[in-house]
C-alpha cells in the first residue's frame, strides 16, 4: 500500500542531553519511596487496553522501536564471526524492499550489546554507522567478582572501544538494606567509566519487592546513573509491566526533583512487537516524549527484532510474515 | 503524512472502532427503541430521540410507555411469576445461558453502549460488559443454591425497576439477575438516553429461553418511570438521583411494596502522607475521570495530607494533561463524551457558578463539536462551598486537605451522602482503622471503584439503602416465606377507678440513663381489663425524641464495644429480669387482661439470651472477588435505631428489637406499647442495674400515631422500625425522606419475624476492599 517516493533519512537528531552528574546520597528521599504492588500491577495490567496505535502510526512507533534496540548476544558460545553478523544486522535491520515501501531509509539499531570481549570486533564492524557498542561489566550477570576487578573491567571495556557500559548492581546491597554501600559503589562505576555512558542493571528480578526496586532505581540515579535496566536477562524475571511502571516513575521523579533526564531500559523477555509498542505509550505517557528517543530510551532484546519486521512486511503488503522471510541477526 | 514524518512525531493517532455492526443491528430493528412485553417486542413509536452524546447524531427513536403499556408488562409478569419461582435449577440454565449468550455478543454490545452513553470503548468492552456478564454467571449459581441456601425465603414477586444511563447494561444486569436468580419477575426501565443495549438484552433473553413474561422491558422516561412506581408491582428497585428516589419513597409510602434505592454521592478519595503518591493519581484517574466522572460512587471528593498536598497536586496536573478525550469508540481515548447535552450544561453551570479556590482544567485537545468537557480539579474548597456538598456528575474533581487521621475522617463524613470512600496508604494500621469510621457503604484501600458481584455495593445515609451483589443483594430480592395476618389496633383498657395503690407512681421516660419527666408535663392513666388504674404513664413528645436521640447519638461508642461486653451486658440483664419474672409477669397479666405473662416473660428471657449469644457471632464475610485481595462485607451497626414497639406483648415486643439493635452495637430508642406500657416502664429498673450505657436503651411511652410522624422526621435517626398497631406504616415512610433513613414497617400486618430479620436490619453491610501484594 505505501509507496511514497520521497525517501527520507531518518537519522534521528543529535539531541544534546546533559549527563546525569548525580547528587549526594540523599536517604531520606529514598526511604519515603513507595511503590504499592497491587495498584501498580492494576495499572500495568489495564495500560496495553487504554492504549492502541493503528496503521502508518504503528509502523512509524515499530520503526521507532527498531532504533531503540539494543541489538544483544550474550552468550557463552558467541565468536567474533557471530557478533560481525549481529553487527550487520544492526546496520541493516530492515529488508531493503519494506524499507523502501515504508518510505525510510537509514534505519539502524540503538547499539550493540556484547561481553568485553566482543567489543573490538562490533567496534570494527559499526565502523562508520555511528552504531555504539554497549558492553556488559563489572563481573556480569552476578556482579560477585572483586570489586577492583569490576572496577578493573569497566575500564578496560572503556578502553576497548566500548561507547556504554552496563554494569550490574550488588542485589546484596539492596536485599540488605546498605544503600550507602549501593551508592558508593554506583559512584564508583560511573568514574570509572569516563565519557562511556553507564546502565545500571538493576536485576529487579532478584530484588524482592517493587519498593526495593524503586529505591535502587533512585539511588542508582542519584549516583549518576546515565540509564536505569531491569534486567541482565539472566534471572528468572526479567522485564515486566510493573518493574517499568515503577522504575520509569522513578526517573520522573529524579527529574522532576533535578532537572535531569535519566534514560530507561527494559531487558529481557520483551520479544513481541505489540510488546513493544505498549513499552512505547508506556513511556510517551508517563514520561512524555522525549524520552521516546534512543538516547533515554532502549530495548534490550535479540529476538523483539524479527517480530518487528514480521508486522512491518504485514503492515506493507497486508499478508501476514514468516520469521524466515527476514535476515538472521 | 509520511510514515517518516510520523516515525518523528510519535502521536498515538486515531484507532476507531468501527460502529456499522451496531448501525445496521438498529436499522435492521426499525431503528426505534421499544417496549419488550410479555416475550415479544411491542409497537414501536417514535416518541423520542437516542442520540449519540459524540457527535449529536440521531441514533433511533424511543417508544415513550403509557401508564398502559407499563399495566400490560405488569400483568404479563404477574401472569408469569408463580411458575417462574418454582423452580431454581431451571432459572439457573436460564440465566447461565443469558451469560454466555451475552459473552457471544460481546462486542456489539460494548459498541453499543459506547454509541448510546458516550463512554469510552475501552470501558465499555473491558470493565461495563464483563462486570455484566459475571453478574449473571453469579446469580445463575444463586438461583441454583436458593433452595438450599434460603429455605425461609422466597421472592417477592414483580419488581418494577428504573435504572440509569451511566452504566445502562450493568445497572440492567444489577438489577436483573438477582430478581430473576430468586424467582421475581421483572418490569424493567432503560434510562431514556440509553435503551439501546437493554434491547439487544430483549433479544438475547429470547434466545436464552427466559419464558415469556419473566423479563417485560418499557422504555420511556421518568413519566414512565412513574407509571411503574405507580403500578401493582411488589417492589420496586431504582438507581438514579437522590431527588427522584426520595420521591419514589414518598409515592411508595404505605404501599406496602418493598423499595431499594442506590442513590448519588459525593464520596471521599483519601491520601495520606505516606501513600504512593503516582499509583494514588493513577486510581484517581480510574475514581472521578472514569466514565467522565458520571459515575455515583466516583471519588470526587480529594481529601489529601496537607504534607504532601503541593506535591501530589503537581502530579494530578501532570497525568490529567495527559489525559487523551475525545471519540469515545476510538480505543486510545481515556474520556468520552458526556451523556446529554443537558447533563453539560449542568455541570457547566456548577462550575461556573463556584468562585472559591482554583479550577483548573487538564491541558488536553479538546474534540471539537460534541458533548465534551474537560477533566477538572478545584483546589482549595473549604468544606461549606457547594461543590464540595453537591454532586456534580462529571469529571470535576474538588480538593482540600487534611492534616490528621481524624480529621480526615471528620472531613470525609462531612457529607449526607454515603455511598463509597477511597484511602490511600501503605500504612496497614491507619487503613484499617479508617477504613470502619467512614460513613460509606463500600471502601477501598489503595484502589478504586472495584467491583464484583460477589461484594455488595450500596450506601448509607442519603445514598439510599439496599445492596447489591453477595448474598446482602439477595435480601432485596426475597421476602420470608411466613405470611402475616392482619393486624387490628390494640386498644388500651379504660376505666375510672384511682387505683389501689397509696402512693402515686407516674412511670417517667428513660433517656441517657436517667429517668426523665417529658417535655410537655402531660401523663396518662392505665387501667386493667377491669378498669382499675395500674398506674400513670408519661406522654411523650417530639422534645422528648429529640432529646432522646442526641443522648442515643451521644453513645456512639456503644457501637465500637467488642461483641463480648455487649453479650455480657444482655446476659446481665436476662439476669436482673429473672429476678424479677413474677413480678414482671404479673403486670403484663394484669395489663392485658390475659395469663400469658409468664410465658412471656420466659420468651424474653431466652430472647435476650438469644441476643446476647449472636452478639459476638452475626460475622461479616470475606468475599472471594476476582483480584489479588479480599472484599470484607462487614456487618456494622445501623446507629440510632428507633422502634415503635408491638402492643399486644408489652415486654417481648420491646426486648426484642432492644436486644437485636444493641447486640449489633446500635443505640434505640423504644417506643413502647401503647396501650400496655408499664412493662417498658418496670423494664427501665432492669436497665439500670444491668450497666447499660447511658443512651445506649431510652425508653419513650405515648400515642405512636403522634410519635411516629416526629420520629421518622428525624434527620439524626438512622432507621425505624415499626411493629405497632397503629397505623403509622405510611406516614413513617413518608416522613422518612429527609435523610432516607431506613425503615422496617408492618404495613397492617402480623408477621413472624425471626432473629435472622431483626438482626439484618440492624445491621449495615460495608464492603472493604483490600487489594494486596508486595
Amino acid at each position: 500500500m505505501t509507496t511514497q517516493t520521497a525517501q527520507t533519512t531518518t537519522h534521528l537528531p543529535q539531541t544534546i542531553e546533559p549527563r546525569n552528574p548525580g547528587m549526594d546520597l540523599d536517604l531520606s528521599w529514598v526511604r519515603s519511596v513507595q511503590a504499592n504492588t497491587s495498584a501498580i500491577e492494576r495499572r500495568a495490567k489495564t495500560l496495553p487496553g487504554r492504549r492502541s496505535v493503528k496503521k502508518d502510526y504503528q509502523a512509524a512507533w515499530l520503526l521507532r522501536a527498531i532504533q531503540c534496540i539494543d541489538l544483544t548476544t550474550l552468550s557463552g558460545d558467541d565468536t567474533s564471526e557471530r557478533v560481525r553478523r549481529l553487527c550487520a544486522k544492526a546496520r541493516t535491520p530492515l529488508r531493503a524492499d519494506i524499507a523502501e515501501a515504508l518510505g525510510v531509509s537509514g534505519i539502524q539499531t540503538g547499539a550493540i550489546c556484547v561481553y568485553h570481549d566482543m567489543i573490538e570486533t562490533a567496534v570494527d564492524a559499526l565502523a562508520g554507522s555511528g552504531i555504539p557498542v554497549a558492553a556488559v561489566s563489572t563481573g556480569f550477570p552476578a556482579g560477585l567478582s572483586p570489586f577492583h576487578l569490576r572496577i578493573a573491567e569497566i575500564e578496560e571495556s572503556v578502553k576497548a572501544g566500548a561507547a556504554e557500559i552496563d554494569i550490574v548492581i550488588s542485589r546484596r546491597h539492596v536485599l540488605s538494606g546498605d544503600w550507602q554501600a549501593l551508592y558508593d559503589e554506583m559512584r564508583a562505576f560511573r568514574a570509572s567509566c569516563g565519557d562511556a555512558h553507564v546502565k545500571a542493571i538493576l536485576a529487579t528480578g532478584e530484588l524482592g519487592t517493587l519498593r526495593n526496586v524503586a529505591r535502587a532505581s533512585l539511588i542508582c540515579m542519584m549516583a549518576g546513573a546515565d540509564f536505569i535496566k531491569t534486567s541482565t536477562g539472566k534471572e528468572s524475571v526479567n522485564a515486566t509491566l510493573p518493574v517499568s511502571l515503577v522504575m520509569i516513575r522513578a526517573i520522573r521523579d529524579y527529574h522532576e526533583r533535578t532537572g535531569y533526564r535519566v534514560g530507561y531500559k527494559p531487558a529481557g523477555g520483551i520479544s513481541k512487537a505489540k510488546d513493544a509498542l505498549v513499552y512505547l505509550a508506556l513511556m510517551k505517557d508517563e514520561l512524555g516524549d522525549r524520552w521516546l528517543q534512543p538516547d533515554l530510551f532502549r530495548f534490550g532484546a535479540s529476538s523483539l527484532l524479527n517480530d518487528i519486521e514480521r508486522q512491518l512486511e504485514h503492515h506493507v503488503t497486508g499478508a501476514y510474515s514468516a520469521g524466515y522471510r527476514h535476515a538472521l541477526a | 503524512m509520511s510514515i517518516s514524518e510520523r516515525l518523528d512525531k510519535m502521536d498515538y493517532g486515531p484507532a476507531p472502532e468501527s460502529a456499522a455492526e451496531a448501525l445496521e443491528w438498529i436499522e435492521s430493528r426499525g431503528g426505534i427503541a421499544g417496549h419488550f412485553i410479555d416475550g415479544t417486542f411491542g409497537i414501536l413509536r417514535d416518541d423520542m430521540t437516542l442520540n449519540n452524546p459524540a457527535t449529536g447524531e440521531r441514533l433511533a427513536g424511543l417508544t415513550k410507555g403509557t401508564a398502559d403499556e407499563v399495566a400490560s408488562a405488569v400483568k404479563a409478569a404477574r401472569k408469569a411469576q408463580p411458575e417462574w419461582a418454582k423452580d431454581g435449577a431451571a432459572r439457573a440454565r436460564v440465566l447461565y445461558a443469558i451469560a454466555r449468550l451475552m459473552q457471544k455478543h460481546a462486542r456489539l454490545l460494548a459498541v453499543m453502549e459506547t454509541l448510546d452513553n458516550g463512554k469510552p470503548i475501552r470501558e465499555s468492552r473491558d470493565i461495563d460488559i464483563p462486570l455484566t456478564i459475571r453478574h449473571f454467571y453469579y446469580h445463575a449459581g444463586m438461583a441454583q443454591l436458593m433452595e438450599d441456601e434460603m429455605p425461609s425465603r422466597e421472592a417477592i414477586g414483580v419488581c418494577g425497576q428504573i435504572v440509569p444511563w451511566n452504566f445502562p447494561l450493568l445497572m440492567l444486569a444489577w438489577k436483573i439477575a438477582p430478581a430473576l436468580a430468586m424467582g421475581n419477575t421483572v418490569v424493567l426501565k432503560p434510562a431514556e438516553y440509553t435503551t439501546l443495549t437493554a434491547m439487544i438484552f430483549a433479544e438475547i433473553c429470547q434466545e436464552a429461553g427466559v419464558p415469556a413474561g419473566v423479563v417485560n422491558i418499557v422504555t420511556g422516561d421518568g413519566e414512565t418511570g412513574q407509571h411503574i412506581v405507580d403500578a401493582d408491582v411488589d417492589k420496586i428497585a431504582f438507581t438514579g438521583s437522590t431527588a427522584v428516589g426520595r420521591r419514589i419513597r414518598k409515592t411508595t409510602a404505605g404501599s406496602g411494596k418493598a423499595l431499594t434505592l442506590e442513590l448519588g454521592g459525593k464520596s471521599p478519595y483519601i491520601v495520606f502522607d505516606d501513600a504512593d503518591l503516582d499509583s494514588a493519581v493513577e486510581g484517581l484517574v480510574d475514581a472521578i475521570w472514569f466514565n467522565q466522572g458520571q459515575v455515583c460512587c466516583a471519588g470526587s471528593r480529594l481529601l489529601v495530607q496537607e504534607s504532601v498536598a503541593e506535591r501530589f497536586y503537581a502530579k494530578l496536573k501532570r497525568r490529567m494533561d495527559g489525559l487523551r478525550i475525545g471519540n469515545p469508540l476510538d480505543k486510545c481515548i481515556d474520556v468520552g463524551a458526556i451523556v446529554d447535552p443537558i447533563q453539560l450544561a449542568q455541570i457547566t453551570k456548577m462550575v461556573s457558578e463556584n468562585s472559591e479556590g482554583e479550577t483548573y482544567h487538564a491541558a488536553c485537545d479538546m474534540p471539537e463539536g460534541g458533548c465534551y468537557y474537560p477533566p477538572t480539579l478545584i483546589t482549595g474548597l473549604s468544606p461549606s462551598a457547594a461543590l464540595m456538598q453537591e454532586e456534580i456528575f462529571g469529571p470535576v474533581l474538588c480538593a482540600t486537605t487534611f492534616r490528621t487521621p481524624a480529621e480526615a475522617v471528620q472531613l470525609a463524613n462531612n457529607t449526607r451522602y454515603g455511598l463509597a470512600a477511597t484511602v490511600w496508604t501503605e500504612n496497614v494500621n491507619l487503613a484499617l482503622d479508617i477504613a470502619p469510621k467512614l460513613v460509606a457503604g463500600v471502601v477501598w484501600v489503595n484502589a478504586t471503584n472495584l467491583f464484583d458481584a460477589a461484594a455488595p455495593f450500596g450506601g448509607v445515609r442519603e445514598s439510599g439503602f439496599g445492596r447489591e451483589g453477595g448474598l446482602e443483594g439477595l435480601m432485596a430480592y426475597t421476602k420470608p416465606k411466613a405470611k402475616g395476618k392482619a393486624l387490628s389496633k390494640v386498644e388500651a383498657f379504660t376505666g375510672s377507678d384511682a387505683g389501689s395503690d397509696p402512693i402515686d407512681r407516674t412511670a417517667k421516660l428513660y433517656i441517657g440513663g436517667k429517668q426523665a419527666r417529658p417535655d410537655g408535663g402531660y401523663s396518662k392513666a392505665v387501667y386493667s381489663k377491669k378498669g382499675e388504674k395500674l398506674g400513670d404513664v408519661s406522654l411523650a413528645n417530639r422534645k422528648d425524641i429529640r432529646n432522646a436521640v442526641e443522648v442515643a447519638q451521644g453513645a456512639n461508642a456503644w457501637g465500637k464495644t467488642t461483641g463480648h461486653l455487649r453479650a455480657q451486658i444482655l446476659y446481665y440483664m436476662a439476669e436482673n429480669l429473672s429476678a424479677r419474672a413474677s413480678e414482671f409477669a404479673k403486670r403484663i397479666d394484669a395489663m392485658t387482661g390475659k395469663n400469658g405473662g409468664k410465658a412471656e416473660v420466659e420468651a424474653s428471657l431466652n430472647a435476650l439470651f438469644t441476643y446476647a449469644a449472636w452478639a459476638d457471632k452475626w460475622d461479616g464475610a470475606a468475599r472471594g472477588v476476582p483480584i489479588k485481595g479480599i472484599a470484607l462485607a462487614m456487618k456494622e451497626p445501623v446507629g440510632v435505631i428507633a422502634a415503635l414497639c408491638s402492643d399486644d406483648m408489652p415486654l417481648l415486643g420491646l426486648v426484642k428489637p432492644m436486644g437485636a439493635s444493641m447486640a449489633m452495637g446500635n443505640r434505640c430508642i423504644l417506643a413502647a406499647s401503647e396501650p400496655f406500657p408499664l412493662a417498658a416502664t418496670d423494664f427501665i429498673q432492669v436497665l439500670e442495674t444491668s450497666d447499660v450505657p447511658a443512651g445506649v436503651v431510652n425508653i419513650l411511652t405515648g400515642s405512636h400515631i403522634e410519635l411516629a410522624p416526629h420520629i421518622a422526621a428525624h434527620n439524626d435517626v438512622d432507621a425505624v422500625w415499626s411493629q405497632s398497631s397503629s397505623s403509622v406504616s405510611a406516614v413513617i415512610e413518608a416522613n422518612s425522606t429527609g435523610n432516607l433513613k431506613r425503615t422496617w414497617v408492618n404495613n397492617g400486618q402480623s408477621v413472624e419475624i425471626t432473629t435472622r430479620d431483626y438482626l439484618s436490619a440492624a445491621t449495615e453491610t460495608k464492603t472493604v476492599w483490600v487489594p494486596y501484594g508486595e
